[in-house]
């Protein structure tokens, strides 16, 4: 979740739901459904504590599915409205586009920070799930592990400071070096901007945000790797790595790529840290140094609400519609994937 | 290629827990050594400390000296890999790796050191792993199925092609027909036979009738208590073992009396 | 031996065991040792953020945090004054995240009974699913959906306390069925069989014994929740809106919530101070951010210290 300041346990919680595959939906145990025999009034009570507890079961599925109307019915006046009547009745609606032609580097801002992130977070929350799992000493693996969900832990906004405070200005000349060395690439061309308030610094925030629930989610699937695939590496005479290459990391693959599809719906949703670091700007640039090129769309509706008139609020309603479709879109993807893992990861 | 292996006044410690303690033996090459001995006596423990296995587990540390062809296989010059390489191993439940096809499982191990391994040479090693744990004729039109796809048996015989693919002098088996039914266990068997002529093995079973039936030389592990370290009774020739064996435990155990 | 290594690599005689064991690949070992130092680096790399955060955040923040500054709102002050605090924005993040948890507990471990008790078919499956998937809608749709929701029928431009409760309850909702959930499944069996067997209805069995033995890790899943959300901002940012002065009232009136405060303040930057005034500090806005932040930082952990220790020595006896 974008700005949450999930703590271990929720993270881990929310793991083990991914990496222990799909539990049994099933009440745990044969007991009867309905007392052999009671007095009336209590039958009457379990019937009304049973019916409580599937309305607030229900209430999941009512919430989401009210979530998605209310949205669509508050950005009715939005997606109705022609584009003249947009570029007039907001101050900020650039002049001569859709609605669509709006959210649209938007969408693409969103996702761009959001494949940087998950381009440095995965590679490296893989590198510390192995060390968990493999590397360090067991008895440490816990300790080790609440190490890492602590970063969770920490409140978005807190992050946006520490990125521009911290963070930022020591960026600042990697980028510069990126794009004297490299700026015929287009993606680092140059000039980097100073202060680095670039989509390149937040994807690295963003990064270091959603390690914990990638880290977490790999640390489990990778102790789960059977001991006996583990051991048959061994026994050809593979060294660690090698045994890690051969049995860890394929069994692992799937629950990998939920993880990382899980960090990836985090990341398009986040907002503070990106609306207090990036200077935006609405357009399809892939110059990853330059300011005043990119916005998300969660960090446009923070910054635009608040002053919004009725159209404007209708309008940035609809660019949080496109969020949350495609949010969804990936979040059911991710939870596909691990629903699926189970048929194949078994051994035998 | 075969070769033999001479133990000393062998320790096993897991931590500061002794779990096998004083075993000297000798294994013959190309000859089948059966280890059987009641369950936690150490045998399976002792088993693994043969290709350095047992270090996986942390703590995991041995006394006494253990010796291949005269060389130390815990020198410290020696590369727990190149043991491991060298003694190949066959666990209790078949694991090939899922992922991987059934030639695939059989190259595993040689593709570690030989990245570049030609299509047909590959192709060789396959058919002459294969055939050699007679499985070849079973799966010669579907190499390209997941290891997975084979019964337990054949995935049995899948690891133990996967293990001699790699050529190794010796060959562990860690109870290797003990998850498989009757017609599978002779297969494994039969295969055990067949292997003894190329390979030094040693296997541990619980079947005695099996231990009669495959090994030449059979060791007796036997335990003294709870938390007592596991010990070697007695070794000798298999038919001797089974026939007049000089201890009065192993008579027992032999004789169906416990374990 | 095989062919193979023959035809790769012709020799006259072959090597003595002593060399076969020995003498390892090269290539092999370095590229294992290097990936033991690749991975063991990864690990490190995260504890850069960690570490530096929380000294950037403690020594930034220190130096305002202060019994006035905890008991003073920001009625009053403008420009450089070196006055101000976080009263009313520590008020109205009790307020505001006590409603949500009041909100999320019941409908949360209702949901979770149903899931582990009474759940079967496709219903419970979909529950399943689609809690997860709640998990992740990002936390400004969920404010916006508040705000679609009460806007509906209060008209446009409302902003109050309940609004950010229900935005902050859509986020907290999954996380407690999650930990609910786990802590159920961890009650045995045998303690459900038990009360059937002494002819109690499943209803009281639930509450009596399966919720009684649990209650530990439901006090601790629901402390982690509140931990949770209890720093969400943008969420907050657009349903309970800013304001300088107290204000208890969750049902009428804009709050000040911690988060959004730390938000607000930075957003302001730095103060024009006029040349020789005494009186104003330009970086007073940054600085009270900072001590906000680190007030926040110290809550979460506060919050979650205490729910581990509640887990710890509350823990059901369920012989793990």
């Amino acid at each position: 979740m974008s700005n949450s300041p999930q703590l271990a346990r929720p993270t881990a919680a929310e793991t083990a739901a991914v990496a222990a595959p799909a539990p049994s939906s099933g009440a745990p145990g044969d007991g009867p459904r309905t007392p052999v025999r009671g007095h009336p009034h209590r039958d009457r009570a379990g019937r009304a504590f049973s019916t409580a507890a599937t309305v607030a079961g229900s209430t999941i599925l009512v919430t989401l599915a009210a979530v998605a109307v209310f949205l669509v019915l508050r950005a009715w006046p939005a997606l109705s409205a022609s584009p003249e009547e947009l570029t007039e009745g907001i101050q900020w609606f650039p002049e001569g586009t859709t609605l669509l032609g709006f959210v649209g580097p938007m969408l693409f801002g969103t996702v761009l920070a959001s494949v940087i992130a998950l381009a440095v977070a995965v590679p490296v929350s893989t590198g510390i799930a192995l060390f968990i799992s493999h590397y360090a000493p067991r008895r440490m693996a816990n300790a080790l592990g609440y190490l890492i969900d602590l970063l969770a832990a920490i409140p978005s906004v807190v992050y946006g400071l520490w990125g521009v405070a911290w963070l930022a200005p020591r960026l600042q000349p990697a980028w510069a070096w990126l794009s004297e060395t490299l700026g015929f690439i287009p993606l680092f061309e140059g000039p980097a901007a100073n202060p680095p308030r670039v989509i390149l610094t937040v994807g690295i925030v963003l990064a270091v945000m959603i390690l914990p629930i990638i880290t977490a989610v790999a640390r489990e699937v990778f102790l789960q790797t059977p001991r006996l695939h583990e051991e048959a590496a061994l026994a050809l005479g593979a060294t660690r790595w090698e045994m890690i290459r051969m049995a860890v990391l394929p069994f692992g693959q799937s629950g990998l790529i939920s993880a990382s599809m899980l960090g990836l719906g985090r990341a398009l949703g986040e907002t503070m840290a990106v609306l207090m670091i990036l200077s935006p700007g609405l357009t399809y640039s892939l110059a990853l140094l330059q300011a005043g090129q990119h916005q998300t769309i969660a960090a446009n509706i923070a910054n635009q609400f608040p002053e919004a008139n009725p159209l404007g609020v209708s309008t940035l309603i609809a660019t949080g519609l496109a969020l949350f479709v495609i949010t969804l879109a990936v979040n059911m993807a991710a939870r596909w994937v691990v629903a699926r893992r189970k048929d194949f990861s078994g051994a035998n | 290629m075969a070769q033999r292996i001479d133990i000393k006044d062998l320790n096993v410690y897991y931590g500061s827990f002794l779990a096998v303690e004083g075993v000297t033996m000798a294994i013959e090459p190309r000859s089948v050594t059966a280890l059987i001995g009641p369950s936690g006596c150490g045998k399976s423990t002792f088993l693994r400390t043969l290709n350095r296995m047992h270090e996986v587990i942390p703590g995991a540390r041995v006394e006494g000296s253990l010796t291949m062809d005269g060389v130390d296989l815990y020198g410290s010059d020696v590369d727990p890999v190149a043991v491991r390489r060298q003694v190949g191993m066959v666990f209790q439940r078949p694991n090939p790796f899922p992922t991987m096809s059934i030639a695939e499982n059989v190259l595993a191990g040689i593709r570690l050191n030989n990245r570049r391994i030609s299509k047909s040479d590959a192709r060789d090693v396959v058919e002459q792993s294969l055939v050699g744990a007679n499985l070849w004729n079973e799966v010669k039109d579907r190499l390209d199925r997941p290891g997975s796809s084979l019964s337990g048996g054949q995935q049995q015989r899948l690891c133990i092609a996967r293990a001699i693919a790699v050529k190794p002098q010796v060959l562990l088996m860690d109870e290797p027909a003990s998850a498989l039914d009757p017609i599978s266990t002779l297969a494994i068997e039969d295969l055990i036979a067949e292997l003894k002529d190329d390979y030094t093995i040693v296997i541990v079973t619980h079947n005695m009738q099996q231990a009669a039936r495959v090994s030449d030389r059979t060791a007796f592990f036997n335990i003294g208590g709870t938390g007592q370290p596991g010990r070697l009774i007695e070794m000798d020739d298999t038919r001797t073992m089974f026939s007049t064996p000089t201890e009065k435990s192993t008579e027992d155990y032999i004789s169906g009396r416990f374990g | 031996m095989a062919t193979l290594e023959q035809s790769a690599e012709p020799r006259s005689d072959r090597p003595t065991t002593r060399e076969l064991l020995t003498r390892g690949d090269t290539r092999r070992k370095a590229t294992d040792r290097v990936m033991a130092v690749v991975v063991t680096l990864a690990f490190v790399v995260a504890l850069i953020p960690l570490l530096s955060l929380s000294w950037t955040v403690l020594s930034n923040g220190i130096g305002r945090l202060s019994p006035y500054f905890l008991s003073v709102s920001m009625r009053g002050v403008f420009g450089g004054m070196d006055a101000g605090g976080i009263y009313h924005a520590i008020l109205g993040t009790v307020l505001v995240t006590g409603v949500a948890a009041l909100i999320s507990v019941p409908i949360g471990i209702m949901t979770a009974i149903y899931l582990v008790e009474y759940g079967t078919g496709p219903l419970a499956r979909a529950v399943t699913f689609f809690v997860d998937v709640m998990t992740g809608i990002p936390s400004i749709v969920a404010g916006l959906f508040a705000y679609s929701l009460f806007s509906l029928f209060l008209g446009p431009g409302v902003r109050f306390g309940v609004v950010g409760s229900v935005a902050l309850s859509v986020l907290m909702i999954p996380v407690v069925v999650r930990s609910c959930e786990e802590m159920l499944r961890l009650v045995p069996n045998e303690l459900r069989e038990a009360a059937y067997a002494l002819g109690v209805p499943k209803w009281l069995a639930i509450l009596k014994v399966v919720v009684r033995t649990a209650i530990a890790g439901i006090v601790t899943g629901v402390m982690l929740a509140v931990a949770r959300v209890i720093g969400e901002t943008a969420p907050l940012l657009v349903t309970v809106g800013v304001i300088d002065s107290i204000n208890t009232n969750v049902f009428e009136g804009r709050m000040m919530t911690l988060p959004v405060y730390v938000f607000r303040q930075y957003a302001q930057g730095l103060v024009p101070c006029a040349d020789g005034a005494t009186d104003c500090i330009a970086t007073i806005n940054i600085d009270r951010a900072w001590a906000a932040a680190l007030t926040l930082i110290l809550i979460v952990m506060l919050l979650n210290l205490a729910a581990r220790m509640i887990s710890k020595f509350f823990a059901p006896r369920t012989g793990h």
